[in-house]
């Protein structure tokens, strides 16, 4: 079988509008659902007790079928943008709220307690040392959190929230294979070039430059 | 509350430090972690903290910088009590140093070291100096280690760090939990070594907590020795080993160890004049060595006769095998008084 790009080499500027608009939509969900994770992050990692509570809840919510969230949200949201999002936050909270936990609670307790012991406050130990010391584990939850998001996007095609999804169901339902395929595809790019992207800037973490200083 | 800190340009030499009826209760033990202690450091003392795991010694030592809160008492600096100043304020002029280091692996030594003085707000420049003549103090030339990572240096240069770390905001006052009981003896008795180089340099008040009674003995000043959550003596590592309080003490130092408690015993306490007849070629030994020294020199020419010498190194004494029986077995019969004295005066 030969891959078939015929609607691409026809429709480029439809293809282009369209990874843009579902990497658009995947980063503001993004964007949306990072500060709602650090909170319940911080609050878990300050209430130790809340911790079980949490991390379970994000992975139920994860556990619930797109299709069947969407469907859910139809007849209070509406169709369009809105219950995509609505979505797409829920989805990313397990990966944002479990490594920002992770990231946090690994960080060596006698680290923390040699930081307090010299005298910085609880803000000033939180910028200069457990944040910095956690973020390679957060920015991978951010990466996993985001590239699951692009591939979750594509579901959003169904309620007409726009995205490369919509090209996919558009293409199924007029039985036009070149359209799928063309869909399909410039999701994995997109999702593998994110990927990349975020994988680079992890690499400009001072843990990051550490390690690599350590193994020269 | 004046903070008395606040404006002071350096505190050279120590701090005294004054606990009073202090005491610390973990909600989970129905029995005290310390029960009730006062007691009184002098500025520039070297205090070690010795005692048995679960004695309170380290909880004692984390009162002091306030990572644990007292359930009663107080603990006095110079004339400041700890708790009238934050604890943050409190803590940048005390020197802090664990067995683990601590130190930030994502910072490079430089930026280690210079953590203290950056939260003193100190300028780049005065920071800068200050990093560099603690490296080459703690003997780590800073133009080989200041841009490397902690995870880049060996255990032993690690705790070098630490402790230059520790050094960095000036304090008059260091607080030491375990700092060398991760390392190897050889590294650990170097690092003991200059730590009481240090000591000597700059003469901050020193609590060192450990449980290792050879450590102890070569670094103190004085021993509190410390048995659930109570001290059962506070003197000087000569007199615990040699006259310790009650069997407790003196299983724990190993009091019968006649080798350790020659280590303790000065020659110039043992010599007797000059007046005998010097051979030719006898060994000589400075005044300042122990007597621990002085029948390793003797086993070692094969003599039972020793010139000692003066600073200058002028023959001034001389020390014979009796010299020292006499002086050990003195010590002896004091340790047996003072046992027959303590335990009736001990409850």
């Amino acid at each position: 079988m030969e891959l078939d790009l015929r609607y691409l080499k026809e429709h480029p500027d439809i293809v282009w509008e369209h990874t843009v608009e579902h990497l658009q939509l995947s980063v503001t969900a993004l964007a949306i659902a990072l500060p709602i994770a650090i909170m319940l992050g911080l609050l878990a990692v300050r209430f130790r007790w809340l911790t079980t509570p949490v991390i379970t809840a994000v992975s139920v919510l994860y556990t619930i079928p797109s299709i069947a969230l969407l469907a859910f949200l139809i007849p209070s949201q509406g169709i369009g943008q809105r219950p995509a999002l609505i979505m797409l936050v829920l989805y990313a909270q397990l990966f944002l709220v479990r490594n920002i936990v992770a990231g946090l609670n690994g960080v060596d307790p006698d680290i923390l307690e040699a930081g307090r012991g010299l005298g910085m406050n609880e803000l000033q130990l939180f910028r200069k040392v457990w944040l910095p010391l956690a973020l390679p584990v957060i920015m991978a939850g951010v990466r996993t959190g985001l590239v699951t998001t692009i591939s979750l996007a594509t579901i959003a095609g169904w309620v007409n929230a726009g995205g490369l999804g919509e090209l996919m169901f558009q293409g199924i339902a007029r039985l036009y294979g070149s359209m799928v395929l063309v869909g399909v595809i410039a999701v994995t790019i997109l999702s593998l070039s994110i990927d990349l992207v975020l994988r680079a800037l992890e690499r400009l973490t001072p843990v990051a430059r550490a390690n690599r200083a350590a193994s020269t | 509350m004046n903070n008395p800190y606040q404006d002071s340009e350096q505190v050279r030499g120590g701090s005294a430090i004054r606990l009073e009826n202090l005491t610390k209760h973990y909600p989970d033990s129905p029995d005290p972690a310390v029960d009730n202690i006062s007691l009184s450091i002098e500025p520039g003392e070297f205090v070690v903290l010795l005692g048995p795991s679960g004695c309170g010694k380290t909880t004692l030592l984390k009162m002091i910088n306030r990572i644990y809160e007292p359930t009663s008492g107080n603990i006095w600096i110079d004339n400041t009590e700890v708790h009238a100043l934050a604890a943050s304020q409190l803590r940048r002029h005390i020197g802090y140093v664990i067995q683990q280091t601590g130190l930030f692996p994502h910072m490079r030594i430089e930026d280690n070291v210079a953590t203290v003085p950056r939260l003193l707000k100190w300028s780049k420049q005065r920071t800068r100096q200050r990093v560099e003549e603690l490296l080459e103090l703690v003997g780590l030339p800073p133009e080989s280690y200041a841009r490397r990572y902690p995870t880049q240096l060996s255990g032993g240069e690690q705790q070098r760090v630490g402790l230059a770390r520790a050094l960095a905001g000036e304090p008059s006052t260091m607080l030491m939990d375990e700092p060398f009981g991760a390392l190897d003896a050889i590294t650990r008795t170097r690092l003991q070594d200059e730590l009481s180089r240090i000591h000597r340099q700059i003469s901050q008040t020193i609590l060192f907590v450990t449980h290792d009674i050879d450590e102890a003995v070569r670094l103190a000043d004085r021993i509190v020795v410390m048995r659930e959550g109570k001290v059962d003596q506070f003197d000087t590592p000569l007199q615990i080993v040699s006259r310790p309080a009650n069997q407790f003490v003196a299983e724990l130092v190993g009091a019968d160890d006649v080798l350790r408690r020659m280590s303790l015993i000065p020659i110039s306490s043992a010599v007797s004049p000059l007046g005998h007849q010097r051979s030719n070629g006898e060994p000589t030994i400075p005044a300042s060595a122990f007597l621990r020294d002085a029948i390793g020199l003797m086993v070692d020419s094969a003599t039972e006769q020793l010139t000692v010498v003066d600073e200058d190194g002028h023959p001034a004494w001389s020390l014979t095998m009796d010299d020292i029986q006499r002086s050990v077995s003195g010590s002896e019969s004091g340790r047996a008084m003072n046992t027959g004295v303590t335990s009736s005066a001990n409850d």
